[in-house]
């Protein structure tokens, strides 16, 4: 139990029950003020644009794809049952779901080699050094990826130098070293702070109990550095999911993904009232992935 | 603190472990030393070295249309930053430090979900609710909109901070008579402060970053630098452009070693203080 | 709580309800006179489509933004690019306030039909006189009543002549079915655009490029999927430089794109145009013609006309076409362009070219099953 519930528990029994309820009222106003700027305004600049997104979905196209308040319909909530929206969510869940666990993969093993240092400040250095790359702009990086895989670029002249590979730049190999590049920093945090939080006297003990090295790692690091694996995998998955930038400039735009999709109906499709329903069909799904998660573990980043 | 013995791994897997590691980051910096060694390159065509020189930069400073947008982002990214710093510390102190308040719960969910929303639902939803409310586009509407997404982030990390912290600092305050706004300012404020800290640079880098948002809700005149080198970036591939990130990514690691060095000298006190509580 | 936010929610859907529009905008816009001011520019145009800033003076061209605020002193130009008219037509639709934008062809038929322009007040702009008269009465726009052609050019092929050589012609069948033996297959790359990948295919296939049959559209679509394979990438911006650098040999493009890289990267010792060409292949192709407009929900249309007559001025039209290469509509700036680019076919096709060339429409509704074509072919 917390300090401040053991204290509420001292002060319920205590003497005066009117002055009691005053001072509970009192906090409960204290707290109402200090979240009200914020809560008002993520009114004003969330939940309402959100609901406006929802009501949009059901509005009929103008000329200019702007969404009409008259003739309300289900069209483009139906449009999402057509087989290319289909196609496309599935195609862009795979590669959110692969992704995730590309970066699972090269990620848990950099986390555990970087929390299991000796000393904090090495730790820290090597966190830091982690986060660095990623003060610079997204958008350059990722065309510094772009010239480094092209038909000149260094990477391809050590592929054709060693003859492992050839041109490597608008292939889905690309794609997806420029995607594990930008998540990777999402799933190290999380791992590298569930592992340096793990009571290590128990991989000792299990050592002590004649566990071999994997199977001490298996049955015991594994599982317990899990609210890691879990936080880390949402926080990549969830952007993955929505992500087109990245796999146009490296993949060569050759494919369609949920987020290209929705931002042509703002554009090239001048179909606000689909893209509206397709992102907040998305989000409820993010939501119920979310949930998931939170049910699996409380424990928060 | 020294890691548990029960931590170290045979000397084998610990090599494996580190060549694994030490690939790694140079898989993380490669493109970045790309960058910043092409910027100082001779030749206009990015990727192929000409000799060195700083003319790149030169021509960056001069260079209206990218200074503009550079301006725009500052801009931009400090009153985002400022305000969403505000109002997420005070949500997080709501959200930790007080258990019972009319909505809370909605709150403690809606607080999440800017974290979680894609960035182009949260482009759309925006556009459609300036169109709606009939505010122009400008500069205003994408602050406004970075404000909205960064009050979560900033939430979210002091609240994890506010939770490491003994609430019993609090309360030892209060019985030797200082009212609330004292122990707010002398105790549990520089306790957070490392919180609070990252919570803005988080709120910094987001907002300096950001693309898809930005472009959806901007206006005449204000285009920021991510949007700018979006465009240019597709036309002219200039060292120009190198000399602009390796500037920023300067600007950036100076405010995080800072804020780090601040940090870790509060942690220390912090940890002192509960070895020589207990 | 609960009925406070209901309250806003309310409030909020009401106030969406009611539009915007000022229709201020035309009544000033009547009564602008030749030269006259009335506030700064918001001007919104293609990324690299004026000549201003360190590329005007690295092509030695004027610098279209320093020359007018020299010509009028209280006049400050804001300058702000967009890749698509699809964004810039978002941006308009939602309020925000240029003065001048610069559609294409068929968006100039969208937008007039959304009332999002306004009429033109050709007193303002005496310069007009010196368009070609076949851009006199265009057909999106009759009369140029709200809109100027600014540019034109042609959507075509550019190559390397190592791979492709186009004495004898070129078909569309060298991107969409090429030989199974050509040494360029992988290193092609289409244009990432709705109508005029499409449209290519299209015509290509026999069809308009404006056809409304869904049918054609399919087959259409169906071989852009096939021939995917063998490409390299979508690319709108900047495949010029992927041509260049030997990422791809064969490009869809636009011939002022291809035409300002060739002469960017020709030097003392490598003139580019014996290595790279354009050409515009035998079952034809587009054409279109970007036009200067006033949106309404502009706040100073009188300093928007001024620009618009500046781009007109002879000497100006000319800088314009020297700098982006794309063809002027302007025949009185026929004597201050390069006599290179007037000479080239790419740029000034043949009659007979003309001839198969076709420009675009704005076909509605049917747009969207456009974009789904184009979605499903990239699936």
């Amino acid at each position: 139990m917390t300090l401040p519930d053991q204290h509420e528990q001292v002060e319920q029994e205590a003497v005066n029950p009117r002055l009691e309820r005053k001072a509970r009222k009192q906090e409960s106003w204290r707290g109402f003020f200090h979240a009200a700027p914020a809560y008002v305004y993520l009114t004003f600049f969330f939940t309402l644009p959100l609901i406006m997104v929802y009501v949009f979905s059901f509005a009929s196209r103008g000329p200019t794809g702007k969404p009409r308040l008259e003739d309300w319909n289900f069209d483009s909530w139906s449009k999402l049952t057509e087989p290319l929206f289909r196609e496309i969510a599935l195609r862009s869940l795979w590669m959110a779901i692969l992704n995730t666990a590309l970066c699972l993969l090269i990620g848990y093993p950099f986390a555990y080699w970087i929390a299991t240092r000796a000393s904090q400040k090495t730790r820290t250095l090597l966190l830091v050094g982690v986060l660095i790359p990623f003060w610079s702009n997204f958008l350059i990086r990722t065309y510094a990826w772009r010239m480094l895989l092209d038909s000149d670029g260094l990477i391809t002249q050590l592929g054709e130098w060693t003859g492992f590979w050839g041109q490597l730049l608008f292939t889905p190999t690309a794609v997806f070293i420029g995607l594990l590049y930008g998540y990777l920093p999402f799933v190290v945090l999380p791992l590298y702070a569930a592992i340096e939080r793990l009571d290590w006297t128990l991989v000792e003990a299990g050592r002590d109990l004649y566990a071999s090295g994997s199977a001490a790692f298996r049955k015991i690091t594994l599982p317990l550095s899990k609210p890691g694996i879990v936080a880390g995998s949402i926080l990549v998955f969830i952007p993955s999911l929505g992500a087109y930038v990245t796999p146009d400039i490296l993949g060569g735009a050759k494919t369609t993904l949920l987020g290209n999709y929705i931002v042509t109906q703002f554009t090239a499709a001048r179909n606000w009232p689909f893209g509206s329903a397709m992102s907040g069909a998305i989000l409820i799904l993010m939501l119920a992935a979310t949930i998931l998660y939170f049910r699996t573990d409380t424990r928060t980043i | 603190m020294t890691l548990h013995q029960g931590a170290a791994a045979r000397p084998w897997v610990d090599r494996v472990l580190a060549i694994n590691g030490w690939m790694i980051f140079a898989f993380l910096y490669m493109p970045i030393l790309m960058v910043v060694v092409f910027s100082f390159s001779a030749s206009p065509n990015v990727g192929r070295w000409g000799g060195f020189t700083l003319a790149w930069y030169d021509r960056m400073l001069g260079n209206e249309q990218l200074m503009n947008s550079l301006r725009n982002s500052v801009i931009v990214a400090l009153l985002s930053t400022v305000v969403a710093t505000i109002l997420g510390t005070a949500a997080a102190i709501a959200l930790d430090r007080y258990r019972k308040w009319v909505g809370r719960g909605t709150f403690d969910a809606v607080v999440y979900l800017p974290i979680i929303i894609p960035d182009v639902t949260m482009a759309v939803m925006l556009l459609l609710w300036f169109t709606s409310i009939g505010m122009s586009l400008g500069l205003g509407t994408i602050a406004l909109s970075h404000i909205a997404f960064n009050i979560s982030f900033v939430a979210v990390v002091v609240r994890a901070r506010l939770a490491n912290m003994d609430p019993a600092m609090e309360e030892a305050a209060a019985d030797l008579y200082a009212d609330r706004w004292q122990a707010f300012r002398k105790v549990t404020f520089p306790l957070i402060m490392p919180g609070v800290l990252g919570g803005a640079l988080l709120a910094l880098t987001l907002s300096l970053d950001d693309v898809v948002i930005t472009s959806f809700v901007q206006g005449p005149g204000s285009t920021t630098l991510p949007v700018y080198v979006f465009g240019l970036i597709k036309r002219s591939v200039t060292p120009e452009i190198n000399a602009v990130s390796t500037l920023m990514m300067v600007m950036s690691v100076g405010l995080v070693l800072t804020s780090l060095m601040f940090q870790s000298r509060a942690d220390r006190t912090d940890r002192q203080r509960r070895r020589r509580k207990s | 709580m609960k009925r406070l936010l209901g309250i806003i929610a309310v409030l909020a859907l009401v106030v969406a309800a009611c539009g915007g529009g000022d229709t201020n905008v035309q009544a000033l816009a009547d009564g602008c006179e030749a030269g006259e001011t009335d506030g700064d520019l918001n001007l919104y145009n293609w990324t690299a489509y004026l000549p201003t800033g360190p590329d005007a003076e690295d092509a030695g061209v004027i610098d279209f933004i320093v020359e007018f605020e020299a010509r009028y002193p209280d006049v400050n130009v804001v300058y702000t690019q967009y890749d698509s008219n699809e964004a810039m037509l978002a941006q308009v639709d939602a309020g925000a306030s240029y003065d001048l934008v610069v559609p294409s062809d068929y968006m100039v038929s969208i937008m007039k039909g959304s009332d999002l322009l306004v009429k033109l007040n050709h007193d303002a702009i005496p310069g007009m006189v010196n368009l070609d008269p076949t851009f006199a009465d265009p057909g999106y726009d009759s009369g140029n009543e709200y809109s100027v052609p600014y540019q034109w050019g042609t959507t075509g092929i550019g190559f390397n002549y190592d791979y492709l050589d186009d004495t004898e012609g070129l078909s569309w069948s060298v991107i969409f079915e090429p030989d199974p033996d050509a040494e360029y297959l992988g290193r092609i790359s289409f244009l990432d655009d709705t109508r005029e990948t499409l449209g290519a295919a299209l015509k290509y296939l026999g069809y308009s490029l404006n056809t409304t049959n869904q049918a054609e559209l399919d087959e259409a679509s169906a071989l852009i999927k096939s021939a995917k394979d063998d490409i390299a990438a979508f690319d709108s911006s900047s495949y010029w430089t992927l041509l260049t650098n030997g990422d791809t040999h064969v490009a869809m493009g636009w011939n002022g794109d291809f035409l300002a890289e060739y002469d960017g990267i020709s030097t003392d010792d490598f003139d580019a145009y014996e290595q790279y060409g354009y050409a515009i292949p035998d079952e034809g192709a587009a054409a279109w013609v970007d036009t200067m407009a006033i949106p309404t929900t502009a706040e100073h249309p009188c300093t928007a006309h001024a620009f618009i007559d500046m781009v007109l001025e002879p000497f100006m039209g000319g800088e314009l076409t020297n700098y982006n290469y794309y063809a002027s509509p302007n025949l009185a700036a026929e004597e201050h362009i390069y006599p290179d680019i007037l000479e080239w076919e790419a740029v000034y096709p043949s009659e007979e070219t003309m001839a198969s060339l076709e420009f675009f429409e704005d076909l509605g509704d049917f747009e969207i099953n456009y974009a789904d074509a184009f979605a499903a072919a990239k699936s």
